[in-house]
């Protein structure tokens, strides 16, 4: 595959809706977020990253952008994807607020957890309408697989 | 000699950790998912594997974006439970095979995988959940851990025919090994989930019954799966099944199913539990011959029925031609039925299968007379 080839490949992974696959751009532009996450893997950390937050993020993680920096401290889990953090770095900070994958998923779609969390006992997300953003406008459906029931608003 | 004796893929939700841990096995949110996994723990129990190769991803726990090995291969003693940010899981260290870790290392290399070899590995939800699912909670696990961990979290990651490959190396380095020992191997991860973005949550059964089916039945065809599909159809996440090509691999051309557990939810996943056994090749090739002549025996059955059909059907008034239809389909359908038990029970018995095989045509050529008869003395009649 020639470098043409490969960016047409990582395009293709581009074209799935509400998907933002952890290659090797969002790996360089994500790095010290995820090292961040990833620091929280240590229980001193976490319990020095909780004390301070904002003094944690200066001292240890000055490399992070301001923007990447905002969604750390807003709680901003999307926002944080969209900045270059891959989901399983983000789990170790999710877990020292005690928050789950499930938590973080229900925020990721808008949904609220509790929401995500019923649509997940209907049978999970549908696949078809979900699969290229040419389907629905980039828009991702909430419709459950079993009985067919919208889930994208709480209630 | 060492022998690869079995394969199993199971997924591993973190989530499914924590209802062991918590003790929520019985809770009514997750008693569905944990019903299937005591006939699992039952066969691992009468399995009694000396070693488990357990092919998993690290995420992001003890391997991080510092380095990036995309296949490693942990050869220590033993393992540490890693901490993912709750503390590290209270279960068992995980005992190493260093010996048959280091030969798997060394001819996986020769054969041009380059592994990462790792001294110190802590070991994640990923190795540590499957063990959980497949041998329950217990003070110490049953048999020693071989950890090969791919990367799936940055793309690109291997294919799942890389994988595929690998597996065929690990078998070949194990059947090299001279200890006698009972090797199976972990496919870890999956089946379809999706976890980050607007699209988390996205679950796609019938992609993961079909993965789950052709794993004895057409396993090139998920050779060929590409990244491409797996991300758009079973989830970005989804991708994890790659490994479960790696354990395949290592299995050979011979096996069968002998245990399948699939549930949707578990958190944000569907979770399959499935088990395969190998089989000797020897025996593997006599019931390939059996299969053969019952396959030939039944041809030549139906064909026969099929003559008698079309000879009875042009000339024979409706009421004969249900008798014969009847009479047809039964005999078809006892034959078919020895050869599923002759292919069954293997080699010895296919004689005997094919007699009776044999004997159906008999009662065929007998309906044939009983219609033809019948329809004579219509005629006669007439």
């Amino acid at each position: 595959m020639d470098y043409k080839e490969i960016q047409a490949l990582k395009a293709k992974f581009e074209e799935v809706p509400g998907t933002y696959l952890f290659n090797a751009d969002r790996c360089r532009q994500g790095y010290w977020l995820n090292m961040f996450c990833s620091s929280m893997a240590k229980d001193e950390n976490r319990k020095a990253f909780l004390a301070d937050e904002q003094g944690y993020l200066d001292t240890r993680f000055p490399k992070l952008t301001s923007d990447q920096r905002r969604c750390v401290l807003e709680r901003d889990w999307l926002g944080m994807i969209k900045n270059g953090a891959n989901i399983y770095y983000m789990s170790k900070f999710g877990a020292t607020l005690g928050r789950s994958f499930q938590y973080m998923a229900g925020e990721m779609t808008g949904q609220g957890q509790d929401n995500y969390r019923a649509m997940m006992m209907d049978g999970g997300r549908v696949v078809k309408g979900n699969q290229s953003k040419k389907d629905n406008k980039g828009k991702v459906l909430c419709v459950s697989n079993k009985s067919g029931k919208d889930f994208s608003k709480e209630g | 000699m060492a022998k690869i004796t079995a394969g199993i893929g199971c997924s591993h939700v973190p989530a499914i950790g924590a209802a062991f841990d918590q003790g929520l096995t019985q809770d009514p949110y997750w008693s569905p998912l944990f019903a299937g996994y005591p006939g699992g723990q039952e066969w691992m129990r009468k399995h009694k594997p000396d070693v488990a190769i357990i092919v998993y991803n690290d995420h992001g726990s003890a391997i991080t974006l510092e380095n990036i090995p995309t296949f490693a291969i942990g050869v220590a003693d033993e393992f540490q439970p890693a901490d993912e940010g709750w503390g590290p899981r209270k279960v068992p260290v995980v005992k190493g095979h260093s010996a048959l870790a280091w030969h798997l290392a060394e001819t996986l290399i020769i054969n041009e995988f380059d592994m990462c070899v790792m001294n110190k590995l802590d070991v994640d939800h990923g190795l540590t959940i499957p063990m959980n699912i497949t041998c329950g909670v217990v003070d110490e696990w049953p048999f020693a851990v071989i950890p090969i961990a791919v990367n799936v979290v940055m793309f690109p990651v291997p294919s799942g025919d890389r994988c595929w490959r690998l597996g065929e190396i690990i078998r070949q380095a194990v059947e090299a090994f001279p200890e006698d020992l009972n090797v199976v191997v972990f496919g870890t991860g999956g089946m379809s989930h999706q976890i980050h973005g607007e699209r988390s949550g996205m679950i796609n059964s019938k992609f993961d019954r079909a993965f789950l089916d052709d794993l004895t039945r057409n396993p090139q065809r998920l050779r060929k799966i590409k990244h491409e599909e797996y991300v758009r159809d079973s989830g970005a996440e989804g991708i994890e099944m790659v490994m479960w090509m790696a354990m395949r691999g290592a299995l050979g051309k011979n096996v069968r199913e002998v245990y399948r557990h699939y549930h949707v939810p578990a958190s944000n996943t569907a979770a399959a539990l499935i088990i395969m056994e190998t089989e000797d090749e020897k025996k593997a090739a006599k019931k390939a011959a059996a299969k053969k002549v019952v396959k030939k025996v039944v041809k030549k059955v139906v064909e026969k029925a099929k003559a008698v059909k079309k000879k009875a059907g042009s000339r024979v008034p409706v009421k004969v031609k249900a008798v014969t239809k009847k009479a047809v389909g039964k005999a078809t359908g006892k034959a078919r039925a020895i050869t599923k038990k002759a292919v069954g029970k293997a080699s010895g018995k296919v004689k005997a299968a094919t007699k009776k095989a044999g004997k159906i045509v008999g009662r065929i050529k007998s309906a044939a007379k009983l219609v033809k008869s019948i329809a004579g003395k219509k005629k006669a009649k007439r």
